[in-house]
C-alpha cells in the first residue's frame, strides 16, 4: 500500500520513506497537519467532556463505604428491584411488540402508509410533552384514564401512582408506548433491506407465514434484532425522563431506577458521592454491554 | 370429448371453491388489520388526545370527570404566547433559549462530526480508529450516568447558568452518532474525487469545503435534524445546569410547573403542545430523511 509507486529507488531510501509515512499514515507533512488539525476538536471535546467527567465519576466513586451505606438503604433495595423489572419487561416487551409490528408495516396499501404515519407521532412528540400529559391523565381523581373507566364502566379507578407497583407499570408501559414506533421503523428498514429475490424465492418453496418468518425472515433479522435489544438495554438503563416525569420515583421513593435515584441522592438529599455509587452500581452490567456492544457495532455495520 | 368437458367442469367447480375460500381468507385478513389498526390508532393518540384535552379547557374545568372538552377554549393558548399566567413570564426567552442552544448544537456537531470524519475516512488518518472508539464507546455511555461529575466540573469551571455548558455536553453527545453516520455515508462517494482534486492542487481544506461537504449534503440535513432534535429534547442536563428563569429552556420550565401544589395544567398542557410543535413538524417534514439518517449505510445485519 505504501510503496507502490516507488520504483527504482536504492533500499534504504524505501524504508526511509515507508517509515516516515507508515507514521503518518500514507499523507504528505502538509497534509499531515491538517488531518492532525481536522481531528483535534472533537479529540478536544471527548477529553473535556466525556473522559474527564468518566474519571472525575470514577474518583468520586471509589470510596468502598459508600458501597456499604448504599447497599444497606433500603430505597436502593427496591431501586434495584425496579431497574431490574424495567429492563426486563420494557426492553423485551417492547423489541417484541416492534418485532410483530414491522411485519405487520410490511403489508402494502395507502392505509399501511397513513398508520404508520399516526404510528409514529409518540417518537416524534418530545418526551417531556407526554410523560407530564400521561402523568396527569393516572391521576386518580380527576385523570383522563378514570374519569374513561367512570364514564364508559361506572367503575371507580385507583390513584394508580399511589401503589409502588402499579406506579413502576405506569413508567414501564409509557416507556413501551414511547419507544415501539422507533425501533418499529428499525426493524422494518431491516426486513426491507432482504432482497426481495430471497423471501420470493422462499415462498415459491412454500415457506409463508409462520414458516417464512421462522425460517426465512427471523433468521436475516437475528442479528439486528440482538444489536437493538441491547442497544436498547443501555438506553433505558440510562433512562431519566420516563421514571422522573411518570412516576417522579413515587411513592415515598419506592419507584426510583437507578439512573432517578443517582440524580436524587446527589441533588435532593445532596449526596454526590452516594448519588455516583448507586450510578456506578450498574457497571458490572454495563462493562460487559458495552464490550459485547461496541464489538458487534464494530463488525456488522449496523448503524442507529 | 366428455371426460375433457366433466374435466373442466370439475376444474371449474374446484377453482371457484378455491376462489370462495380465498375470499374469506381475504375478508378476515382485511378485518384482522382494521381491528388492529384501530388498536393501534387509540394506543397511540390516547396520551396525545388528553394533552389536547386539557389544553383546550378553561382553567377551573380542569378539575372535572368528563372526557371531551366541554365549551373548549383557546384561553390557555393565548396566555402562553401572551405570557399571561405568572408563570409563564418568561416563556419567550425560553423558547429562545431553547433555540439557541438547539441551533449552537447542530453546528458544532456538524462541523466537528465532518472534520472528524473527513480525517478519519477520506485522509485515513493513522490511528483514526482510536477516535473512531473513542465515539463509539461515548454513543454506548448513558449520559445520564455522567449528569453527576459533569455537573461538578461546571460549577468548578464556574459555567452554572451559561447555556454554554449544555450546549458542551450535547456536543459531545451529538458528535459520535455523526461520526458514524459520515464515515458511513462517506464511503458511497469514490476516494478517487479526492485524489484528483489533490493531484489538481487542492488543500485539504478545500477539498474538505469545495468537495466533500456538497457532496455529504444528505446526511447533513439527517445529521443536523438529529441533533437539533436531541438538544431540543433534552431534560436532564439543561434542568441541572440551567436553574434561573431567564437561563432556563422550556422543557425545565414546563417540569417547574410540575412540581408546584397548584399546577395550572391547562397551561401546562398548552406549553407542552407549543413545545412539541416545531418538532412534530421537523420529524413529519424530514421523516424520509430522519430514517435514512437512522439506518444510514444499510441494516445490513
Amino acid at each position: 500500500m505504501n510503496g507502490t509507486s516507488v520504483v527504482d529507488i536504492s533500499r534504504p531510501a524505501i524504508r526511509r520513506r515507508t517509515l516516515s509515512r507508515s507514521l503518518r499514515g500514507g499523507l504528505k507533512g502538509g497534509e499531515y497537519t491538517w488531518a492532525v488539525a481536522f481531528v483535534v476538536p472533537y479529540i478536544a471535546v471527548f477529553l473535556t467532556f466525556v473522559a474527564y467527567p468518566v474519571v472525575y465519576g470514577l474518583w468520586m466513586g471509589s470510596e468502598a463505604s459508600l458501597y456499604r451505606e448504599l447497599f444497606a438503604d433500603p430505597i436502593y433495595q427496591s431501586t434495584v428491584v425496579n431497574t431490574i423489572l424495567y429492563l426486563a419487561l420494557g426492553v423485551n416487551v417492547k423489541m417484541f411488540l416492534a418485532l410483530l409490528l414491522s411485519g405487520f408495516f410490511m403489508r402494502p396499501g395507502w392505509w399501511m402508509k397513513a398508520l404508520l404515519l399516526i404510528f409514529i407521532l409518540p417518537w416524534a412528540v418530545p418526551q417531556i410533552s407526554t410523560f407530564i400529559s400521561i402523568h396527569w391523565m393516572l391521576n386518580g381523581e380527576w385523570g383522563f384514564l378514570n374519569n374513561v373507566l367512570y364514564v364508559l364502566f361506572h367503575i371507580e379507578g385507583p390513584s394508580w401512582l399511589n401503589d409502588r407497583w402499579s406506579a413502576l407499570a405506569a413508567v414501564i408501559v409509557s416507556h413501551i408506548w414511547k419507544w415501539t414506533p422507533f425501533w418499529t421503523l428499525i426493524l422494518l428498514a431491516g426486513r426491507m433491506a432482504i432482497p426481495l429475490e430471497i423471501s420470493d424465492s422462499a415462498k415459491v418453496d412454500g415457506a409463508t407465514g409462520m414458516r417464512g418468518f421462522v425460517h426465512i425472515t427471523f433468521p436475516l433479522l437475528a442479528n439486528l434484532y440482538l444489536i437493538c435489544t441491547l442497544l436498547s438495554t443501555i438506553f433505558l438503563l440510562g433512562d431519566f425522563n420516563a421514571v422522573n416525569f411518570v412516576s417522579g420515583g413515587g411513592p415515598a421513593n419506592q419507584g426510583h431506577v437507578l439512573a432517578t435515584l443517582g440524580i436524587r441522592n446527589a441533588f435532593e438529599i445532596a449526596q454526590p458521592r452516594l448519588g455516583v455509587a448507586a450510578v456506578m452500581s450498574a457497571l458490572p452490567l454495563v462493562i460487559p454491554l458495552v464490550i459485547v456492544l461496541m464489538r458487534k457495532l464494530r463488525t456488522s455495520e449496523v448503524q442507529i | 370429448m366428455s371426460t375433457i368437458a366433466a374435466d373442466a367442469r370439475l376444474a371449474t367447480r374446484a377453482s371457484s371453491r378455491a376462489r370462495s375460500s380465498e375470499r374469506l381468507r381475504r375478508y378476515l385478513r382485511n378485518l384482522g388489520t382494521l381491528v388492529l389498526s384501530a388498536v393501534i390508532v387509540v394506543w397511540t393518540l390516547v396520551p396525545i388526545y388528553n394533552m389536547v384535552l386539557i389544553s383546550l379547557e378553561p382553567e377551573g374545568d380542569v378539575f372535572t370527570d368528563h372526557i371531551w372538552p366541554r365549551v373548549p377554549s383557546v384561553e390557555s393558548f393565548w396566555g402562553v404566547l401572551t405570557q399571561g399566567h405568572w408563570y409563564l413570564e418568561h416563556f419567550w426567552r425560553q423558547f429562545a433559549n431553547s433555540l439557541y442552544i438547539g441551533l449552537m448544537v447542530t453546528f458544532f456537531a456538524l462541523l466537528f462530526g465532518t472534520l472528524t470524519s473527513f480525517a478519519i475516512g477520506r485522509m485515513r488518518i493513522r490511528h483514526g480508529w482510536l477516535v473512531s472508539n473513542a465515539a463509539l464507546l461515548t454513543y454506548v455511555i448513558p449520559a445520564s450516568f455522567l449528569a453527576i461529575p459533569f455537573y461538578r466540573i461546571m460549577q468548578n469551571y464556574g459555567l452554572a447558568n451559561n447555556p454554554w455548558s449544555v450546549i458542551a455536553a450535547l456536543v459531545a453527545f451529538a458528535t459520535p452518532y455523526a461520526i458514524f453516520v459520515f464515515q458511513e455515508y462517506g464511503r458511497s462517494i469514490p476516494i478517487e474525487v479526492d485524489e484528483s482534486a489533490r493531484i489538481d492542487g487542492a488543500s485539504p481544506p478545500q477539498i474538505y469545503l469545495r468537495i466533500y461537504l456538497p457532496l455529504m449534503a444528505p446526511a447533513l440535513v439527517a445529521v443536523g435534524t438529529y441533533a437539533l432534535l436531541l438538544a431540543w429534547n433534552e431534560y436532564l442536563y439543561q434542568f441541572l445546569l440551567l436553574s434561573s428563569k431567564s437561563s432556563m429552556t422550556v422543557p425545565v420550565a414546563l417540569a417547574q410547573f410540575l412540581s408546584s401544589d397548584q399546577s395550572p395544567w391547562n397551561y401546562m398542557m398548552a406549553t407542552a403542545i407549543i413545545y412539541a410543535a416545531p418538532p412534530v413538524a421537523i420529524y413529519y417534514a424530514f421523516r424520509g430523511r430522519m430514517t435514512a439518517g437512522l439506518t444510514m449505510g444499510g441494516v445490513k445485519g
